[in-house]
Parts: structure tokens; C-alpha cells; sequence
């Protein structure tokens, strides 16, 4: 594909006998998903350009078990946890990033008490850092006036009370940033939440991404910028439904700071 | 026979706060019925949660209108309860407005309560409206038909009618007091009951004493009684929203607890010294439940949250699946949670203290694995509740019993799941390939 990313495992680290300054959580979604292997590939691109010395796990990274305890199957879900905390604890790994706030949550969130203790950061809170400490600059005009509104993904906002990071980092794209009606604590969930992206919905008279979209939709965007590889592709699926593909796309906040270095 | 009021009036107030006694005794029992739960924690944030939320009415102003509306309806309530402490004097000792020598504070009193008496009324009446003229979509859902919409409207038109008591009572005592009948003592301001005194007007003394009378009994029977009305009503949650606001939630709304008996297992099973044939000692206990399937196997603030829940359906408001026509209402989990725990609650009255299974439990037979597949956990209702209730801690509580007791998740769970087990993610790619990206 188009330019060489530069992309070191643990594994190399540990053979070089030195740490990396972050761990990048991929997620199964990004490792996997093809809409959601752009985004990660997008994220690269801004930590190799910010000259981030970051590390993957690569194959010894397994799928952090949220679905699982989020569909009951807490059995599954400490499983993984403990086989994923026996890695990060073997590489003394200290602070994670993500592009996934799934796994943002249950990192941060659920590993402590089973035994993994790390710093984790959701990427929108890093690629803020990175701009802060002037790591990372933006020359593109890319999406200068352009209508940008933010979808917040439940496990980033309410769940974690993560509202301004990603907001504050769209800013700087110089795009015109517009809220929907419900947003941050009262935000709409995309529908893909609790397992339900692995199933059909339950008998309704609506898909809950078709009505999230229409939110988004009101704002009359250029742009759907999101934070969460599934809440992406429910709001993609929901452009389709409101055929609105031609004039409005789904973006990562990730994707639109690299097309914008 | 002189003090015959006086007795009576002890005996009532004995009954009503003996049978509130006897209510809140049941009360406290079946919530005990929940598992146990540690909540000793963060004491200071969790008195601080109680004062903003419970006391302080934060979370209600976020609907201005209900929320404004209930403030007063709220504060009335507690301020009038002071007017309520001279009444039970006055009934037991035979007095009259027995406050009345502090003079000047004992008028403002009396005619602040006046003042929060009328603006009682006004709110209860704009409430009546939304729920029976307007139909607010929350107040017409399908959990709501019945007993619960009675319940709703019962409490407005009780309010209602203990407010003009309140007002009649004091219309015909400032008539009485300005007649110089001796008994009433010269003492209250009466901003709003005077409007009513034109009513009373050419009565004889005899009429107006009898009206006079009649009104302060019925308002204090009537409070002795709403007081009774409170456990059969979701009315009980002016009680309960506080110890609930203080042991509500305080981690991060997306960190759901670790199961502990899972760990222990999967430790178990991670362990290469440990022998996977081996038999169960003897005196092992029994392996315990994993999840929820009825009110026993949830944890006693889960219990105390269904009885706190007052019906007001803004968590259904907001939840996803419900906006979008799915069955689930977070409303609905609480008010079946409270359903299923008072029938549990009057199996173990009519069986002598033990319960004896009869054949239900809560999956099922009041909430069906439709509503509990339909949740996304985006804790929107648990946002939304503007007294700490946690309806998502239960759903995923059934959906853990559901998935770990008895295999029970829909096919393409089931699927997903096996893909974690074999490939360490959810779809079905090689492990090794979880680099791949990097290079396409």
C-alpha cells in the first residue's frame, strides 16, 4: 500500500533490550476489521510522524474479552484478561494507547482487578497530548471550513467521561465543529454496544444506527468524525440507510489528524 | 370526656407509625434477601453523591420543567412537615398552635407554608396534565397500564386534597381567631387561605369550628395515611432516593464488576500445577450460581433500587433500544425486579419466615430474554435516573446467568464467543495474521 509504516513488536524491544514509551493496543477490530485496519494505519501515521517510539504486540496480542463480559460471558472475558495480563505484565508494560474505547474501558477499567495496572489512554486523548507538547503539527488545510460533527462513542464519553480530547483535536483541523442535539452525557448510542455488533437486532420498528445517523444527519454535516471502530461502521451503515453516502463521510478522529499532517 | 380528642388522637398516631414501623421491618427484610455488597467505601464521596443528588435535586433539573416543578412539590414537603410536628403536639396535649408564642418567626412560618401549600397545588395540577391530558410519551409506555398509572395519578390527587385540607383548616381558624373565639389563639399569616375565607362567611361560630376541625383531622389522618400508602406505592422513593443516592455507583459507568467466583475458577484452570481430574473435597461448598435468574441471586442495592425507583421513565426515554421499538425499558427491569421481590417478600410471610420455591423466578416470567438481548450497555438510563438506580447492573447480571448457566445466548453470540475461545478474536482470522495490517 500507498507509504511504508513503521511498526516494532514487543518482541523486537525485548531482543534491543530497551522499552518503548507506549504500547498501542491494536484491538481485534483493527487488527481484523477492514474499514477499522485504516484507522489504525492512519494512527501509525501520526505516532511515526510525531516520532512516537511505540510498540505492538502483534500476535501476542489477543482480544481483550469485552465483548464477551459485556454479552455475560464472564468466564470468557477473565480468560483473556489474565492471558493478556500475563503478556503486558511479562513485558513490564506500563502505558497503553488504543483506537478502540471497548478496550479503553476494559484496560483501564477491569484489568486492575485481576492483576494488570497500566495507564491507558483512548488515542484521541494521546494525539492531544502529542499536539499540546508539540510532537505532532498539522500544516493541511485539508478540512478547513469544512462541517464536522462528533458522534461520541458510549465507552469513551459517558462511560468514561472522555468529552473534550477528541473535540479539542478535531479543532485543530480548523474544521468547523458542530454538536448534535444529543451529545457527550446524553449522546445516542450507535447500537453496536453490550455485543450487539455481533447480532441481529431484536424486533423493533427502526435500527438504532439509522436513528443515531438522523442526529448527525440534523447537523447537516460534510463529516461524522468518531472514535470507535464499531460506532464507524453503524454510522457508515447508517449513511447507506439515509442515502447520504455521495455527500457525507465517516471519519476517525485519527484518520482526519493524518490527512492533515 | 374532656380528653377523649386527645386519646384518640394518640391511638391514631400509634397505628399509623406502628403499621409504618411494621412496613419498613418487611422492607428492610427483603432487601436483606439480596446477596451481600461492599459499600463501605469512599465514604465522604458517597454522603457528598447523597446531599447533591437526593437532597440537592441536581440530576431532576436536567428536565427543567419536571424537574423545577418537583423542587417545589419537594420542598413543600419538607417544609410543611414542620407544621406537621406542631399538629401531633397540639393533638396529643389538647393545645392550639402551640408554636404560636414565638411571635413574629411563628407568621412568616405560617405564611411560607401557605405560600408552598399553593404552589403545591399548581404543581400537582400541571403534573396531572402532563400525565393525563398531554399523555407524555414516558407516562403511557406499556409497563405503565394498570396499577402503575393509578399509583401515579393517586398520589396527585392525594397531595392535592391534604394542600386545600391544609388551607380550609387555616381559612376557617383565621375566621375563628378574628371572631375572638377564645380557643383560637391570635397568632399565623394566612397570604393565601384568606382568599378562601369569603366561603366561610355569616357561618356560626359552631359551623366554622366544626369545618375547622374536620379539615385538621383529615390532614393529619391523611399524612398517617400517605405514610401507610408509601410501601404499596412508588411513592416510597422520597425515603429511599437517599440511602440509594448514597450507595449508588461510583466507578466509572462502563466498569462492570469481576465476577469473584469466575476468577477463583479461571485461576483454577491457569494453574499447571493443579490437576484437572481432581475430585471436589468432601466439604467443598457448592459451586456457586454465576449470574442472575431471580430477585436472590441480585446484590441488595440492586433490591434497594428497585424499591427507590419512582416510575418516572426517563431511563425508557433514553435508552436506544427503546426509542427504536425493542421491548426492553430499564423502567420496566426495576419495576419486575420490585414486582418479583414483593411476591417473593409475601411467599416468605405465608410460609413462616422460609421461602418456599413456587415455581417462578424473574427471567421469564417477568422479564424476557428478549428485553435482555436488546441492551446495547450504553448506560443512558443509568445516566438518565435522577436517583443513582442502576438498571444495566441487572440486565447484565440475567445476561451472565443466561450465558454461563445455561448456554443460552442467541446463535451469532454463541459464534462470536467460539471465535474468542479459538482465534483470540471475535471473527474467525488466524491469530498470526494480527499483524498483517501493517503491510496492506
Amino acid at each position: 500500500m500507498s507509504e511504508e509504516l513503521k511498526v516494532k513488536t514487543m518482541e523486537e524491544f525485548m531482543a534491543q533490550g530497551t522499552q518503548p514509551e507506549i504500547l498501542f493496543w491494536v484491538g481485534s477490530a483493527g487488527s481484523y476489521d477492514d474499514r477499522a485496519k485504516k484507522i489504525s494505519r492512519a494512527f501509525v501515521k501520526i505516532l511515526n510522524s510525531a516520532n512516537v517510539d511505540f510498540a505492538v504486540l502483534g500476535p501476542e496480542e489477543s482480544c481483550t474479552g469485552d465483548v464477551a463480559k459485556r454479552a455475560g460471558n464472564e468466564f470468557l472475558f477473565q480468560m483473556q484478561a489474565m492471558m493478556n495480563i500475563e503478556v503486558l505484565n511479562g513485558y513490564e508494560i506500563k502505558r497503553i494507547v488504543t483506537c478502540d474505547p471497548h478496550s479503553f474501558n476494559t484496560l483501564k477499567n477491569e484489568y486492575p482487578g485481576l492483576g494488570g495496572n497500566y495507564v491507558v489512554v483512548h488515542h484521541t486523548q494521546f494525539i492531544k497530548e502529542l499536539l499540546d507538547a508539540g510532537r505532532l503539527s498539522l500544516a493541511g488545510q485539508e478540512y478547513k471550513e469544512k462541517r464536522i460533527t462528533f458522534h461520541d462513542p458510549c465507552y469513551l464519553g459517558r462511560a468514561n467521561s472522555v468529552f473534550d480530547a477528541p473535540r479539542e483535536v478535531l479543532k485543530k483541523t480548523n474544521a468547523n465543529i458542530v454538536e448534535m442535539k444529543r451529545n457527550k452525557k446524553t449522546a445516542l448510542c450507535c447500537g453496536a454496544g453490550g455485543a450487539q455488533m455481533f447480532k441481529e437486532p431484536e424486533k423493533g420498528d427502526m435500527d438504532i444506527n439509522v436513528l443515531r445517523t438522523k442526529d448527525a444527519l440534523e447537523t447537516n454535516p460534510n463529516i461524522i468524525a468518531t472514535g470507535c471502530p464499531y460506532c464507524n461502521t453503524m454510522m457508515t451503515d447508517g449513511i447507506k440507510a439515509h442515502e447520504k453516502e455521495e455527500s457525507v463521510t465517516v471519519l476517525d478522529v485519527a484518520e482526519l489528524i493524518a490527512n492533515s499532517i | 370526656m374532656e380528653y377523649l380528642p386527645n386519646i384518640l388522637f394518640t391511638i391514631a398516631l400509634i397505628i399509623g407509625v406502628g403499621f409504618f414501623t411494621k412496613n419498613i421491618k418487611k422492607l428492610s427484610r427483603n432487601i436483606k434477601l439480596g446477596k451481600d455488597i461492599d459499600v463501605s467505601d469512599n465514604k465522604s464521596q458517597r454522603w457528598k453523591n447523597m446531599f447533591r443528588i437526593a437532597l440537592g435535586q441536581t440530576k431532576m433539573v436536567v428536565k427543567p420543567v419536571a424537574g423545577i416543578m418537583h423542587i417545589l412539590v419537594y420542598v413543600g414537603f419538607i417544609i410543611i412537615n414542620i407544621e406537621v410536628l406542631e399538629i401531633i403536639i397540639d393533638g396529643i396535649l389538647g393545645t392550639h398552635r402551640v408554636f404560636a408564642p414565638v411571635g413574629a418567626l411563628y407568621d412568616f412560618l405560617i405564611g411560607s407554608f401557605e405560600i408552598l401549600a399553593l404552589l403545591v397545588i399548581i404543581a400537582v395540577v400541571v403534573f396531572w396534565i402532563r400525565r393525563n391530558l398531554i399523555r407524555l410519551q414516558r407516562f403511557i409506555k406499556p409497563e405503565m397500564k394498570g396499577w402503575p398509572k393509578k399509583d401515579g395519578n393517586l398520589i396527585l390527587y392525594i397531595e392535592f386534597v391534604l394542600m386545600l385540607l391544609f388551607l380550609t383548616m387555616n381559612a376557617t381558624d383565621f375566621q375563628l381567631q378574628q371572631l375572638n373565639e377564645p380557643h383560637y389563639t391570635k397568632a399565623g399569616a394566612f397570604p393565601i387561605s384568606q382568599f378562601l375565607m369569603p366561603l366561610f362567611d355569616g357561618m356560626s361560630i359552631s359551623s366554622l369550628v366544626l369545618i375547622e376541625r374536620t379539615a385538621w383531622w383529615l390532614h393529619i389522618l391523611g399524612i398517617l395515611a400517605f405514610l401507610n400508602y408509601l410501601y404499596y406505592s412508588k411513592h416510597l422513593h422520597i425515603l429511599l432516593a437517599f440511602p440509594n443516592t448514597y450507595y449508588g455507583k461510583l466507578k466509572p459507568q462502563g466498569e462492570f464488576n469481576n465476577l469473584e467466583a469466575v476468577t477463583n475458577e479461571v485461576k483454577l484452570m491457569m494453574d499447571p500445577s493443579a490437576d484437572p481430574y481432581a475430585a471436589p473435597a468432601d466439604d467443598a461448598p457448592e459451586p456457586e450460581k454465576f449470574g442472575a435468574s431471580d430477585v436472590m441471586d441480585l446484590n441488595w442495592v440492586q433490591l434497594l433500587n428497585a424499591y427507590t425507583c419512582t416510575e418516572c421513565g426517563r431511563c425508557t426515554s433514553e435508552c436506544p433500544a427503546n426509542q427504536t421499538g425493542k421491548k426492553l425499558s430499564p423502567r420496566k427491569i426495576m419495576m419486575d425486579t420490585r414486582d418479583r421481590l414483593e411476591e417473593v417478600g409475601k411467599n416468605i410471610d405465608a410460609n413462616k419466615g422460609e421461602f418456599v420455591p413456587d415455581g417462578k423466578q424473574l427471567l421469564d416470567d417477568y422479564i424476557s430474554k428478549e428485553e435482555l438481548w436488546a441492551c446495547t450497555t450504553c448506560n443512558a438510563c443509568v445516566q438518565a435516573c435522577p436517583i443513582s438506580i442502576d438498571p444495566l447492573s441487572i440486565i447484565v447480571e440475567m445476561r451472565r446467568y443466561l450465558v454461563m448457566e445455561q448456554s443460552a445466548a442467541p446463535t451469532e453470540l454463541n459464534n462470536m464467543m467460539s471465535n474468542i475461545e479459538n482465534n483470540g478474536a471475535p471473527w474467525p482470522y488466524n491469530q498470526m495474521d494480527r499483524l498483517n495490517w501493517v503491510n496492506e
